[in-house]
């Protein structure tokens, strides 16, 4: 709704998966799946525990390999993705613990593996800078890039996550469950930075169980169930009782009974 | 501005003020503690505390332990003085013995990296390792005899300054640069706080925790040297139990044993603690026992100071 304008828009999918197939010894994790997400739009990917979702990511950023199915990132194949090759690529992932050093200042942390030197001597000054601008590109309130990453708070942490992704050059942002274990407020802030990431012309797919964030913060609910895709939905003009229909597989009939 | 916050810059100041003190204490007792030449006394014995010290500074930071230091220490010591015995010159002995140290370090590093075998377990065995072999080797005795060019290292000066003043004070501000302003450092640092975030980022964490253990190795060798032309003898005892003291004098400096968080400046200040302190005992004619009893006691209040103040920051 309140993206549908953004001048980023694309139309044309940034990934595009099909008919992944992965199993694990005789369980079957992921059955036929495809989906595509476009930049500066919102894929949630909605279902229970065991549904596929982190399987499924895992796959989209290269830390796991489907046993059969194809991967396009930005129109080209990406059948052989390694995390290295997807993150080059442009898909990046922001995993629940963050993978921040917590005794490490804001900088350290935005530039990790990617830092500014000359001759093995940090460009500390100039690093400093850039992480200034990077965070206050993506609206997160940090006063000073200094301190370590360990006394900001939740919002501010995933924030740094982000920073970095996109530091790297990330196009594609995939959340694993961002808002777990937050607070309220943690949690809002959290949804604005992805809402503002999509404005800005990101891609973004958010696993989450909370719904009511999903529906509020998504353009299409991918809802999976058992390793399949059981359906995509819309977000905007879908209810929070068919989307709990759907992840659950109840019929309307069942309810009845209660 | 684009100071390192890593370490606690307040506890540091605490340090400072603790050293003042002291030497100002030591200064009113007695008139024989304030003088150059006792003042050159200390640095000097302080020499191979620092050394081993700020590889160990290094080593912890990165949420590692090198127990073999000393050891590392003994056996460079007795390296060098074989290939001297055995006819080879001053300068060669010297880079063969510091290359031991470093290729020791770095064996260590190997093993804990890609052996994925705890630091403490790997150095203990390597201390011992090393102790043995030299007590073979030398049969237990000393060597002693290594020519002029080979003690000058040890005892010789500069001007007024000693020259194992001059290698440590260099080694303390070339370990600070590295630490708080290369890339080195920061992987140091970061290898201490979370490993698992450094691999993700692409970064070699195996490669770069060889590389510290070879550079506390190669520290360890370098006082190994001193101690050896100091006395111009090496003894197959020598080192024995300085890793506890390297140990001890970086944790008093605001290096945190958890890793992450790492000081060379405060390890450079509380080395000075102890060793003038040390010498002040020793000046007031106090025996010595008391001064480990002291050292002890200061290290459990500095550790206690330095974790409550990280408390209050780590706090949100």
């Amino acid at each position: 709704m309140w993206k549908s304008e953004s001048m980023n828009r694309n139309n044309t999918p940034f990934l595009r998966a099909e008919n992944i197939y992965k199993k694990f010894g005789s369980v079957t994790a992921l059955e036929d799946v495809s989906l595509t997400v476009c930049l500066g739009e919102i894929l949630a990917i909605a279902g229970d525990n065991g549904a596929g979702k982190t399987t499924l990511i895992k796959i989209l950023s290269g830390v796991l390999k489907p046993d059969s199915g194809k991967l396009w990132i930005d129109g080209k194949e990406a059948s052989d993705l390694t995390p290295a090759k997807a993150i080059k690529a442009g898909v990046s992932t922001v995993y629940q613990d963050l993978a921040l050093g917590n005794t490490m200042d804001v900088t350290s942390n935005i530039f990790l593996g990617n830092e500014r030197s000359a001759g093995g001597f940090l460009k500390k000054r100039e690093m400093d800078e850039e992480a200034r601008k990077l965070i206050a590109d993506l609206d997160i309130h940090i006063q000073d890039v200094t301190v370590p990453v360990g006394s900001l708070s939740g919002g501010q942490r995933q924030g740094v996550a982000v920073a970095r992704l996109i530091s790297r050059s990330g196009k594609l942002l995939i959340f694993d469950e961002p808002t777990a274990a937050m607070g309220l407020k943690e949690s809002r802030s959290v949804l604005k930075l992805i809402q503002k990431l999509a404005g800005d012309g990101y891609g973004v797919i958010m696993i989450s169980h909370n719904l009511p964030q999903i529906l509020q913060v998504s353009d299409r609910i991918c809802i999976m169930r058992q390793g399949r895709v059981i359906g995509e939905l819309a977000a905007a003009g879908s209810s929070l009782e068919e989307v709990e229909d759907l992840i659950s597989g109840n019929e309307v009939e069942s309810y009845g009974q209660e | 501005m684009g100071k390192n916050k890593n370490h606690d810059t307040s506890y540091t100041f605490i340090l400072l003020g603790l050293l003042v003190l002291i030497i100002i204490v030591l200064s009113v007792s007695s008139p024989y503690f304030f003088n150059w030449k006792n003042v050159r006394n200390i640095l000097n014995q302080s020499a191979i505390y620092l050394l081993l010290s700020i590889g160990m500074t290094f080593m912890i930071s990165a949420g590692q332990i090198d127990l073999s230091v000393g050891a590392i220490l003994g056996f460079t010591g007795m390296v060098m003085g074989l290939f001297i015995q055995g006819g080879m010159g001053t300068f060669p002995a010297v880079a063969a013995g510091l290359l031991v140290s470093f290729l020791i370090g770095l064996v260590n590093g190997l093993i804990v990296s890609y052996g994925g075998i705890n630091s403490f377990i790997v150095t203990l065995s390597t201390m011992t390792i090393l102790r043995g072999i030299i007590l073979i080797k030398t049969n237990s005795k000393s060597m002693f005899g290594f020519g002029d060019a080979f003690t000058f290292i040890g005892s010789g000066s500069v001007g007024p300054v000693n020259l194992p003043i001059v290698i440590s004070l260099l080694a303390a501000a070339a370990g600070a640069v590295i630490l708080h302003r290369t890339k080195f450092g920061s992987y140091c640092l970061f290898i201490g706080s979370n490993e698992m975030a450094l691999n993700r980022s692409g970064v070699s964490v195996r490669k770069y925790k060889s590389l510290i253990f070879a550079f506390c190795g190669l520290c360890a060798g370098a006082a190994g040297l001193i101690v050896t032309s100091r006395l111009n003898s090496a003894e197959p005892l020598a080192g024995q139990g300085f890793e506890m003291d390297a140990i001890a004098i970086t944790i008093l400096g605001g290096t945190d044993l958890k890793g992450g968080k790492g000081s060379v400046i405060g390890t450079i200040i509380a080395c000075f603690i102890l060793n003038v302190m040390k010498n002040g005992l020793t000046i007031l004619s106090i025996s010595s026992h008391y001064q480990e009893i002291l050292t002890g006691v200061i290290l459990l209040i500095a550790v206690r100071i330095s974790e409550s103040s990280q408390r209050k920051k780590r706090e949100v």
